[in-house]
């Protein structure tokens, strides 16, 4: 009887403490939320989208960090992902129980959670310190590197996720191996890979880190790649720590504008996810 | 017998093909192994004039003095580990809970909604997180240090790191913020693996008269123990390398005076993001860069260990089945 009741009491504790954990969990995520919204959107306002970054006590807008920012963003997926792909191929189709295969994914895994701020060292250390000056390519190279594992992980998974009668009929039809991943495998598995490019893109969107040893930052509009860009991270880092309530205005707004993009792509990725899923 | 040339022909462009696409792919394999290898290497040269110069002393030595050109890591390197210290004992109670209420107690209409909530908390890019743990929970927080001394503050042992004026933004205060990032990375692995439990093993339990949380903890848990503690690795690999949030809130300071966490400090990540912009090529960009190498060797040790736990569970599975 006594035993009973305390088996019982003990659960109900347990149990208790899970739902406060799944609150605490939330709670974090609503304040946040809340807070971007309400003071960001107040900073909204087409000055945002068409002046430069001012100086303190101006006037002014994120124009130029917002461009470059998605001309970074852009570059960088589009250097990463066929890499990315191609990795994918790879360890899916060909070398899934090779050394080399297996080697790649371990190492693969570990970017995937390796720090930002050290890719970002990493590319200092190559290409910034032997150029001499900070570049926006730098930071696209950066940014790739970081899409590359993203891409390479959700690819492989995607590949494998098709059956394998699906590839026997296309060899049956007497089409080459690489026809078959092409034209069979990859086509079938694209909605899956194009969540992962969606993810990857979330994923650098934000990033501050690496850009802060490459890219750097920018006051003015600039499109040169060899030159110090503006970007909307870097330049909230330097708005927020600053002690100018103008600036810091425009980085709860430019917080507002980065958070949204990524918590679209990311509902975007698994939207299309669960089409393909469900298919 | 031209027809058998064109055959031939044909076949050698198959052979191509094939060919072209499989090196291709090989090549871009290669290329991810020799990025890995780029890393530690280039850093290593990097790093090398500082390296040279104060040796293994770099990692406990506390001065840090650009001007003089006196490094030591200390600092940066006790800031990094206390404060995923701080996290994990946070986040590894919260995600469990979690982990737990996603799978055994929430309803299935609820589960999807529940765990895209989760993951999209670790969607949040970090300067998110920074930002608005410098300018709005900070000064909260710095209301509710002067609750934790009075409590916390007075019991042996532990009472001495919660003593100091409260200032909000500290090693603790980034603790806390890391914990919050952490907690969505670690709870949707323990959530994978405790989906990974046969639910016979589970239904056997429950028959026995199992309460949820005794099946829990003495079936689910046990079976997938190793996962676990992968998952809490990734967690710690995460909190270890994650910069921006904690830029914005540890203080970054070079000065450690007491065992305080309520003190401001310094993390190799936040050195590295307010000292590196500023700082002259030399020995003062070598020993920072020296900091991004001690950092990825121990993420990296860090996560092969996660990666290695995740993966014997997974084959352990495979074996079962």
């Amino acid at each position: 009887m006594q035993l009973r009741y305390k088996r019982k009491l003990v659960n109900v504790v347990a149990l208790m403490l899970s739902l406060s954990a799944m609150a605490f969990g939330l709670f974090w995520l609503i304040w946040i939320l809340f807070t971007t919204f309400q003071l960001g959107i107040s900073g909204l306002s087409w000055d945002l989208l068409t002046k430069m970054t001012p100086p303190p006590g101006g006037q002014g807008g994120l124009a130029n960090a917002i461009a470059g920012s998605l001309l970074m963003v852009a570059l960088a997926t589009l250097i990463g992902t066929p890499i990315g792909i191609l990795t994918g191929v790879y360890l899916a189709e060909y070398g899934a129980k090779t050394l080399l295969g297996q080697t790649t994914r371990f190492i693969n895994d570990i970017l995937l959670s390796a720090p930002s701020i050290v890719i970002g060292l990493f590319v200092y250390a190559i290409i910034v310190a032997r150029v001499g000056n900070f570049s926006a390519y730098s930071g696209v190279i950066a940014l790739a590197l970081i899409v590359i594992p993203v891409v390479v992980r959700t690819t492989e998974n995607m590949l494998l996720l098709i059956p394998n009668t699906l590839r026997e009929a296309a060899f049956a039809l007497g089409a080459q191996r690489w026809k078959v991943i092409t034209q069979v495998t990859l086509r079938a598995s694209s909605a899956g890979i194009l969540t992962g490019i969606l993810l990857a893109v979330a994923r650098i969107a934000g990033e501050t880190a690496p850009l802060l040893f490459t890219a750097l930052s920018n006051q003015f509009w600039s499109m040169d790649l060899n030159e110090p860009m503006a970007n909307l991270p870097v330049t909230i880092f330097k708005f927020a720590m600053s002690p100018y309530t103008d600036w810091q205005q425009l980085a709860w707004a430019g917080v507002f504008l980065i958070t949204m993009s990524v918590l679209a792509l990311n509902i975007l990725a698994r939207v299309l996810f669960r089409d393909q899923s469900s298919r | 017998m031209s027809g058998a040339g064109l055959s031939a022909r044909k076949k050698r462009r198959k052979w191509l093909g094939d060919f072209i696409f499989l090196n291709l792919t090989r090549f871009f394999a290669l290329l991810t192994l020799l990025t890995l290898a780029g890393i530690i290497i280039s850093l290593f040269v990097t790093a090398w004039p500082s390296i040279q110069k104060f040796g293994f002393a770099f990692l406990w030595t506390s001065e840090w003095n650009p001007p003089k050109e006196n490094f030591g890591a200390l600092i940066p390197i006790y800031g990094t580990i206390v404060t995923s210290i701080i996290a994990l004992v946070i986040a590894v109670p919260v995600s469990f809970g979690i982990a737990l209420f996603l799978t055994e107690l929430s309803p299935g209409w609820l589960r999807r909604p529940l765990g895209i909530a989760i993951e999209l908390l670790a969607g949040i890019p970090s300067i998110v997180y920074g930002m608005w743990g410098l300018l709005v929970f900070s000064p909260i927080f710095a209301q509710a240090q002067p609750l934790l001394k009075a409590t916390l503050g007075n019991v042996p042992l532990i009472g001495k790191l919660f003593q100091g004026p409260a200032l909000g933004i500290g090693i603790l205060c980034a603790g806390v913020i890391l914990a919050i990032m952490v907690i969505p990375f670690v709870a949707s692995v323990m959530r994978d693996v405790f989906d990974v439990t046969p639910p016979m093993l589970k239904e056997s339990a429950y028959a026995l008269g199992s309460t949820t949380w005794e099946v829990v903890w003495n079936v689910v848990l046990p079976y997938t123990k190793v996962g676990v503690i992968g998952g809490i690795m990734l967690g710690l690999g995460r909190a270890l390398g994650e910069t921006m949030a904690v830029t914005f809130v540890i203080g970054n300071t070079n000065f450690l005076n007491s065992a305080s966490l309520f003190d401001p400090g310094n993390s190799i990540t936040s050195a590295l993001a307010n000292e590196f912009a500023e700082a002259g090529q030399g020995l003062h960009t070598a020993a920072l860069i020296e900091l991004g190498l001690i950092l990825f060797l121990i993420t990296f040790v860090i996560l092969a260990m996660s990666k290695l736990l995740l993966l014997r569970l997974s084959s352990g599975e495979g074996s079962k089945t």
